[in-house]
């Protein structure tokens, strides 16, 4: 394989692996104070939906973000009602956000199948550095929420090992009951994180709407809300590791791509089962070694906490 | 911050139980009627068309048997599993290999009719739906990964191969290039209340399916609440320390759980293809096995709570494809229906642990 060849396949690797990069680290961080959060991919669905409303309505793409962040906040907000106030139990909750999440956006967004979107991020390659063989590409060419995502992972990690702030959070995951003896407030601390949690999604669901699809239909997130999950305990809840899992997945996804794009005589069924069967492969892997999973594994994960105070 | 607060009961309240779930369905009445509302319907217009007309006769009776049949056996298994904290949300890929394996059995015996074809099938589907589940147990007992992930990404491969099956080599050559398989032998379908003679069920489509779902209820529960596998599994759930404690094979549970409610979940898949569809195609996609999960908790993972769960879900896919045809509203509004539900059920579930007590309106007191 030439180099020629292998920039596309690396750029389109990269533009598969940036939204699932931005959920899966709303997702850690919401996780990292303790709370499951299985409904990324109804939080996705509502984000990609509101912001390629607006932007069909004439509302801008600058508009269209801040309405999908809203629309993944406001789910997330319902969710965060629900098992922190409410005790519910996460797994159940985080379904029904799902389902409900799911249904509404193809519920509300039936007119807006079939037409691409009136606007869309573009790439904005940056001077000198686009024209860096390979990388240039794949990496410094990205639209301006692909570049959000490289940052993003950044950011994340600092604020988690390097900020007061971070260290409280991790403290909540671990044991909130150590934490509110310490007089930090747990409750706040978890919305929070599902307030950040929902945020991401929404910015990765207007990814997919009005930044790599342009466009909208039912279910356009495809299951990657799942595989953004996997990715989290793949990357034993640290946040640099989901940057290298999910550039894993972009690119079994892209390379299921250039097969079919070179016209190798592989079903597109078996191609398109790829990053599912790879999810699975790499859960087991990353799960095989219980001690590994359960030492970084946040203590107080899933667990409801009854905060009296 | 709030005026309310929780306080933990003693123990929980049994009549809470009871009044949560209805509180639920009666909350998410009000949001779904006035979503309606929102949308320029009139509500009430909206909520006969809804609930009322899919059951005004006795086609509406045999259609809701038909739909909460299989909803009822996959929830029937499911709850099996999340008694003991084994959460499989892949019965949906679990019915359509179900499906898969008596299409397969359906398509070559297409020619040779017998009375062995339909209990083979039934045989085969129950067989399909524990091997996609077994995959799942696989992966959960032998290398710890999460149930939930590898059960739901089974369920897309899944989906993937009823489309590479219909698509390809069991795509009926006669049917114009539709991807659907030849339509199923009279010997390999259930045959309808009607042709047994039962005349009183004229002009509807139930037939003998429901039966495995009648014989399923009693087994099902006197596996719950009398056997010794039961009873480990729900101390396994209640209590994870007790069960370690007590010996309780953690593995074997796993393996149990996840193939029960994949048996069930395959026979539904039967039920579904050699029901009125008879044939295989890429669209079906009821969506049960997600319902069931729903199902299963609002039921609250007790067979008799899910056959009554069965049924109300049943009505709300029934009231959706009702307004799809009077209001022209989207089929999706079932599923909005089912999300509500179940959100509020999670959220009225609150009242059986904790009393919700109001406080004094100044902070200071209260503190």
């Amino acid at each position: 394989m030439s180099m020629y060849s292998l920039s596309p396949l690396l750029a389109s690797a990269i533009s598969a692996a940036l939204p699932l990069i931005i959920v899966a680290l709303g997702e850690l961080i919401c996780e990292r104070a303790g709370i499951l959060n299985l409904g990324l991919e109804g939080m996705m669905l509502m984000g990609a939906l509101a912001s390629f409303m607006t932007v069909t309505m004439g509302g801008g793409l600058f508009l269209g973000l801040v309405m999908g962040i809203s629309a993944g906040v406001l789910s997330s907000l319902i969710f965060g009602f629900v098992v922190i106030n409410l005790q519910a139990n996460q797994v159940a909750a985080g379904l029904s956000l799902t389902i409900l999440g799911a249904g509404l956006s193809a519920f509300l967004g039936r007119s807006y199948v079939g037409f691409p979107a009136a606007a869309s991020f573009a790439p904005l390659p940056i001077p000198f550095l686009k024209d860096i063989p390979l990388l240039g590409v794949s990496i410094f060419s990205l639209n301006l929420l692909g570049y959000f995502g490289l940052l993003s992972l950044a950011g994340v990690s600092w604020f988690l090992y390097r900020t007061r702030a971070g260290l409280t959070l991790r403290a909540v995951g671990e044991s909130p009951v150590v934490a509110r003896a310490l007089g930090l407030s747990v409750t706040r601390v978890r919305y929070l994180a599902v307030f950040f949690g929902g945020a991401m999604a929404g910015i990765a669901g207007t990814y997919y709407s009005i930044a790599q699809f342009k466009m909208w239909q039912e279910g356009l997130t495809s299951g990657n809300g799942w595989i953004a999950l996997a990715l989290v305990v793949f990357a034993t809840w640290r946040p640099m590791r989901v940057g290298f899992g999910a550039l894993l997945f972009g690119g079994v996804t892209a390379l299921g791509l250039y097969f079919q794009a070179i016209g190798l005589s592989i079903s597109t069924f078996a191609l398109s089962s790829l990053p599912y069967v790879a999810t699975v492969l790499v859960l087991v892997f990353i799960s095989r070694n219980l001690e590994t999973v359960r030492r970084h594994a946040p203590a107080w994960l899933g667990k409801p906490f009854y905060d009296d105070s | 911050m709030f005026r309310f607060r929780l306080v933990p009961r003693s123990q929980a309240s049994q009549k809470m139980l009871v009044l949560a779930p209805l509180l639920a369905v009666f909350l998410t009445l009000v949001v779904g009627i006035s979503l309606f509302a929102v949308l320029g319907q009139n509500p009430i217009v909206a909520f006969k068309a809804y609930f009322i007309d899919p059951l005004s006769n006795l086609n509406g009776i045999s259609e809701l048997l038909l739909k909460a049949s299989p909803l009822c056996l996959i929830a029937l298994g499911l709850a099996i599993g999340y008694r003991a904290n084994i959460w499989n949300i892949g019965a949906e890929g679990q019915m359509y290999v179900g499906g898969i394996f008596a299409t397969g059995l359906a398509i070559h015996f297409q020619d040779y009719p017998s009375a062995w074809l339909l209990p083979m099938m039934i045989v085969a589907g129950a067989l399909g739906g524990m091997l996609w589940a077994s995959l799942t147990a696989l992966c959960r007992a032998q290398f710890h990964a999460n149930e939930i992930l590898v059960s739901l990404m089974l369920t897309y491969v899944a989906d993937l191969l009823v489309k590479a099956l219909v698509y390809g080599v069991w795509k009926d050559p006669m049917a114009n290039n539709f991807p659907v398989t030849v339509s199923f032998t009279d010997s390999a379908l259930f045959t309808p209340f009607v042709e047994l003679g039962w005349n009183y069920w004229e002009g509807t489509r139930i037939n003998t399916s429901v039966f495995l779902t009648l014989i399923a209820i009693p087994l099902v529960w006197f596996f719950m609440q009398r056997s010794f596998s039961g009873f480990q599994l729900l101390v396994a759930g209640l209590a994870p320390g007790a069960a370690r404690y007590a010996g309780f094979r953690e593995k074997k549970l796993v393996w149990m759980a996840l193939l029960i409610s994949g048996l069930v979940a395959g026979l539904a898949g039967v039920t579904e293809v050699a029901g009125p569809m008879a044939q295989l195609n890429d669209r079906w996609t009821p969506g049960y096995g997600f319902t069931a999960i729903i199902v299963a908790n609002l039921g609250r993972l007790n067979p008799l709570g899910i056959v009554l769960a069965s049924l109300l879900m049943a009505l709300l896919y029934l009231g959706g494809e009702s307004v799809q045809v009077s209001l022209h509203l989207p089929k999706a509004v079932s599923q909005v229906f089912q999300g509500l539900l179940l959100l509020f059920l999670l959220g009225c579930d609150v009242m059986v642990n904790y009393k919700i007590v109001r406080l004094p309106s100044t902070r200071a007191v209260a503190l």
